[in-house]
């Protein structure tokens, strides 16, 4: 038997209108156990309101090495910002 | 020309950008990492034992709470930075393994006794604030976890400094008796304070290549002096006196010159014959060992719950 508990990734949600957060990881026995644990380690200061955990293995990253030629197709498409585009300055509210 | 991985490495550090788990990396500066951000955690650990003496003994319930969470802070902090350690790609098991077997260190302080309640003070006033010393450059350190982690901890640390401090100020506005016992606790936890900083500069050999990896953002030498000058000024209001016939105020530089360390009591201590060190140890190993069943009941019960949905399953399709 593996004597590690299995890795959680716990995200936290720090008031309601707000994205949950990653901050960081602990090990639990199940999912359950894991806010239980993500409860004392990650908010003893009220920093949460709402907790999501998700087993380390079951995430999929990308692979920063390819980094360069997985974002590069962004790079030449300036058109895709407001300021591309050229508006007299009299324009207003656009 | 094709840049080496060294090189974009290095130039990634120069630039001052942060190195996070996935990316490339020398394995001089993982192996670094590991042992630096794992001593941290172990050190986090130990540090619960000097003061978690005292958590039944507190003076009133105001102390006690205020040490209890401080206690579970530590914990906290030792969690963090063990979390950190693992996105290297060590396990946490192999890590309690090492520090339980000896094999790798913690910090020399907690491996001197907590004799009186004064104690609580002069560790939440001067252990804790050479370690808030060495912590919040850390906050800058190439490593994105561990200056993630740094981050957390230090929010939490002054907390731990300023109820160290009223403890101080408590006992130096009481009884004569009481204001000794302050004395005492300053006496004897001054040098192993300056001592936390670790060797001089000189006798440092790691501090350069440390520093060129933006690990380290400054030397021992440097956060130790820091740190006397910030502590000289703060036993002057308490009213008590930092036990070192060397220590003068430099007029022209504004800093403190301060006698020599007892280095050879350090090396003592780091080897092992402090006057805790082997009850430092049984304690950590005992409190491991004695949670064995709770983790292995939850693992069973965890594997048993995953079975029952998986029969349920079945008979749902059946």
């Amino acid at each position: 038997m593996n004597k590690n508990l299995p890795l959680y990734e716990i995200f936290i949600r720090s008031k309601n209108g707000l994205h949950h957060k990653h901050v960081g990881s602990l090990h639990a026995s199940d999912a359950q156990n894991a806010i239980m644990n993500a409860r004392d380690v990650y908010t003893r200061r009220q920093e949460g309101i709402s907790i999501w955990v998700i087993e380390s293995k079951d995430i999929t990253a990308s692979n920063p090495e390819d980094s360069d030629a997985f974002y590069a197709p962004a790079e030449d498409k300036v058109y895709r910002h407001p300021t591309f585009y050229d508006l007299p300055d009299e324009v207003k509210h656009m | 020309m094709e840049l080496s991985l060294e090189q974009k490495f290095q130039d990634k550090i120069d630039r001052d950008e942060r190195i996070e788990p996935r990316d490339w990396m020398p394995d001089s500066y993982r192996k670094t990492l590991v042992r630096q951000i794992s001593q941290h955690a172990h050190s986090e650990l130990v540090g619960m034992l000097p003061e978690g003496n005292w958590i039944s003994r507190a003076p009133s319930l105001r102390r006690k709470l205020g040490l209890m969470a401080k206690v579970q802070d530590e914990a906290g902090h030792g969690l963090y930075l063990y979390s950190a350690a693992e996105t290297l790609g060590v396990e946490r098991d192999t890590m309690f393994d090492q520090l339980h077997t000896g094999k790798a260190k913690y910090s020399s302080i907690f491996n001197y006794p907590t004799l009186t309640w004064a104690d609580i003070g002069a560790i939440g006033w001067l252990v804790d604030g050479a370690a808030i010393m060495n912590q919040v450059p850390l906050c800058r350190c190439s490593y994105g976890p561990y200056a993630r982690a740094m981050v957390r901890v230090c929010k939490e640390e002054s907390f731990h400094q300023r109820q160290g401090f009223e403890i101080m100020l408590t006992l130096c506005n009481g009884t004569p008796e009481q204001k000794a016992m302050a004395q005492d606790a300053l006496n004897r936890w001054w040098w192993p304070s300056l001592m936390m900083f670790g060797p001089n500069d000189a006798e440092s050999p790691n501090t350069k290549q440390s520093m060129a990896w933006n690990i380290k953002r400054f030397t021992n030498d440097e956060l130790r002096q820091r740190f006397v000058d910030m502590s000289v000024p703060q036993a002057a209001l308490l009213g008590i006196n930092i036990p070192d016939a060397d220590l003068k105020l430099d007029e022209e530089t504004g800093k403190y010159s301060f006698g020599e360390i007892n280095w050879d009591e350090f090396w003592q201590v780091v080897k092992g014959h402090g006057p805790c060190n082997k009850d430092r140890l049984a304690a950590r190993v005992k409190a491991h060992e004695d949670g064995a069943w709770v983790r292995e009941a939850a693992m069973a019960y965890a594997e048993k719950q995953e079975q029952k949905k998986l029969n349920t399953i079945a008979v749902k399709t059946a």
